[in-house]
């Protein structure tokens, strides 16, 4: 494995000043991907997903602001969401009667501005310090607004929820939002705004200082900033952004309970963003739509997909600690040696023993999930492209076999991928 | 003329231990001057009470004739003092050229904007710029700070220091674990960079105390037992008593 120092060592932005075309060209692409991509991806269950994943990913960027950027780690960043959400489904009922001029494109603003309130609140007393009392108090803030939302149901609406209709609102030049397909276009365009104002944020004075707080809170109480003032900034920024995220949902699913603001949402967007990658701007995005690929898929499939979440999150803190994005970066050093071909057969060959690997995981997670849970009288069990019954041993053995057989290969090939990663990251003057 | 920093009767004690036990101390502006003292004399503290870092148990500090008891850190440093730490402080994983700028923020007014562009401020920049000449880092930029070597660590802590221009200077054995001709090289920054202003280095390089230093500040178990220029302080007897002869001995 190699070493992952290097790839947390990539800052989000440096002094260096890049043509227009490597400025702007990942926001252009990004742009035209997403007006493409319900065109491309013709699946029915394709634009219900991607929203779902736009929703993600400004929620993830906005609780990478706290980790990856401020190093704050909350347990309760679900929280802002949900406030923005429900504070946003109120705004777009209130519209609905009239109430209040506010279309529907703009009902993500009243989210973001609830967010934004919530957090002032609780950051003024939460962003005293960093480390382990940050998080002891957005977990009890968490628990809090759990037991708040059944207490308070005028405005949290009790164990039904908030439902709203985005039909009713005022409509802004003529555009409705009644298909999947019309909010797919609203959200896209707030996943944009969003990842390039959390962006910009990166870059400004404030954004930069939380990057020094994070690395050493007590240096930069030396050279003029208050630490907890740093903190304060970007923990209100956060919340404004999750709160935004909390608006889309509101207009997407039309629904907000609870749940949404739950500890298992605020589990979830911490899941997502390390698997994505803290160090690095785009591993939340990455992270935020893997996560919820392998959530929509895997409950399909299995409904013990909760413990592969798990696991997948498991091996990302063990062996992968950058996450997708630095294992992604720590490869540019290779891809300008012009070496990758030579990655490949190491590679491929990694890729087979862990894949072995996992279909015995898998295999025996499933059987002894069937087993404990099956039916009486049920034996056989349908596993990937067979039919087996878990009462009889070869089934077991096999699975078994294909752990051990995998295990060995990897000890096997993993060096070698390790070395092939080595030399190729090597620049060529040093061969 | 305002003295730079003024010290009366200050105390400090931790528990029952006084560490410091009644410093009165006035530094004239610029000028540089070195505090020395045996091993535990309570120099560190005494650049911690200064700094804000510890409150005072009593007594008064003036910064340039302003009361600064009882402010932070950030506080005493917005007003004019800055200083480096006896081991070394930096932001490990940000770059060379990010650490510096961070010292240069505050005091050219960008505070906890979210409206600037670090990158597009300009004066930003070519101040950084020109403290990393200074430092002699330029072509260590971009390098993350935590995988400088030993000695470039040092002087980046030195620029981050004065990256804010501060002209209250305080540096915490700023050569402490150099080879001889690291050592010269960063007396030649000091020099450079304390050039009108006021200086207090913690200094156990008895060469480059007398080199550097217009005055010489000895502290011994919490008090200042002598300060004046360095001559008068090589022939002081009590100082030779209490401390140069034993240092002279030992670095001889």
């Amino acid at each position: 494995m190699p070493t992952p120092t290097a790839a947390r060592m990539i800052s989000v932005a440096d002094a260096a000043r890049p043509s227009p075309l490597r400025r702007y060209g990942a926001w252009a692409a990004a742009a035209v991907a997403l007006a493409l991509l319900p065109h491309v991806l013709r699946a029915p269950a394709a634009v219900p997903v991607m929203n779902q994943m736009g929703i993600a990913v400004v929620f993830a960027l906005s609780y990478n602001m706290l980790l990856g950027q401020g190093g704050m780690l909350s347990f309760g960043h679900a929280v802002y969401f949900g406030v923005g959400g429900f504070l946003a489904a109120h705004a777009l009922n209130l519209a609905a009667q009239q109430g209040l001029w506010l279309p529907v494109p703009l009902v993500p603003i009243a989210g973001g501005l609830g967010g934004l309130l919530f957090a002032a609140i609780v950051g003024s007393f939460s962003t005293n310090r960093a480390g382990t009392v940050f998080a002891m108090i957005s977990l009890g803030i968490a628990e809090m607004m759990a037991a708040s939302a059944l207490i308070f149901d005028r405005f949290f609406g009790g164990e039904e929820g908030i439902t709203t209709n985005r039909a009713k609102a005022a409509s802004l030049g003529g555009l409705h939002f009644t298909t999947d397909r019309d909010v797919y276009y609203l959200i896209a365009v707030w996943v944009l705004i969003s990842a390039a104002a959390m962006y910009v944020f990166s870059l400004t004075p404030a954004g930069r200082m939380a990057n020094a707080v994070r690395d050493n809170p007590e240096r930069t109480e030396f050279v003029g900033y208050s630490q907890r003032w740093v903190r304060y900034v970007s923990f209100c920024a956060s919340g404004l952004f999750a709160g935004v995220a909390g608006g889309l949902f509101a207009v997407n699913y039309e629904i907000l309970t609870a749940e949404n603001m739950g500890l298992n949402a605020s589990g979830s967007v911490l899941l997502m963003t390390y698997i994505g990658g803290i160090g690095t701007f785009a591993g939340p995005i990455l992270g935020a739509i893997v996560f919820t690929f392998l959530q929509s898929m895997l409950s399909d499939y299995t409904s013990v997909w909760l413990l592969y979440l798990g696991l997948v999150f498991l091996a990302a803190v063990l062996f992968v600690p950058v996450g997708l994005a630095g294992v992604l970066a720590m490869h540019g050093p290779a891809w300008r040696n012009q070496r990758f071909g030579r990655l490949a057969g190491p590679y491929l060959a990694a890729a087979v023993v862990t894949l072995v690997t996992l279909v015995g995981v898998i295999g025996c997670l499933e059987m002894v999930y069937f087993f404990v849970s099956a039916p009486a009288g049920q034996v056989t069990k349908q596993l990937f492209w067979l039919t087996v019954n878990v009462y009889t041993a070869t089934p077991w053995a096999a699975f078994l076999a294909l752990i051990v057989l995998g295990g060995l290969g990897m000890r096997w090939a993993g060096p070698r991928a390790a070395a092939a990663f080595a030399d190729a990251s090597l620049p060529r003057a040093a061969r | 003329m305002t003295p730079a920093i003024e010290l009366l009767d200050v105390h400090k004690s931790f528990g029952g231990t006084s560490i410091i036990r009644g410093v009165s101390l006035t530094l004239e502006p610029g000028q540089r001057h070195a505090l020395i003292g045996p091993n535990g004399a309570g120099k560190s503290t005494l650049f911690n009470l200064i700094t804000g870092k510890y409150p005072l148990t009593s007594g008064l500090i003036r910064l340039k004739g302003e009361d600064v008891n009882g402010l932070r850190p950030y506080e005493i440093n917005r007003r004019g003092l800055s200083r480096s730490f006896q081991v070394t402080n930096i932001f490990p994983r940000l770059s060379v050229f990010e650490n510096v700028r961070c010292a240069v923020l505050w005091s050219l007014g960008y505070r906890y904007s979210f409206w600037h562009l670090v990158n597009a401020a300009r004066e930003v920049r070519e101040r950084t710029e020109m403290v990393l000449e200074q430092l002699n880092l330029t072509a260590r930029r971009h390098m993350p700070a935590g995988m400088l070597a030993y000695a470039e660590q040092r002087a980046l802590e030195i620029g981050i220091t004065i990256g804010g221009g501060a002209d209250v200077i305080l540096l915490d054995e700023p050569t402490a674990g150099m080879s001889r001709s690291e050592t010269e090289h960063v007396v030649q920054l000091i020099r450079q960079v304390s050039a009108g202003k006021t200086l207090l280095m913690v200094e156990h390089d008895m060469s480059v105390v007398f080199d550097l230093a217009d005055k010489i500040a000895v502290l011994v178990y919490g008090q200042v037992i002598a300060h004046d220029a360095p001559e008068r302080i090589r022939a002081n007897p009590a100082v030779q008593e209490a401390y140069l002869g034993v240092a002279q001995t030992a670095t001889a």
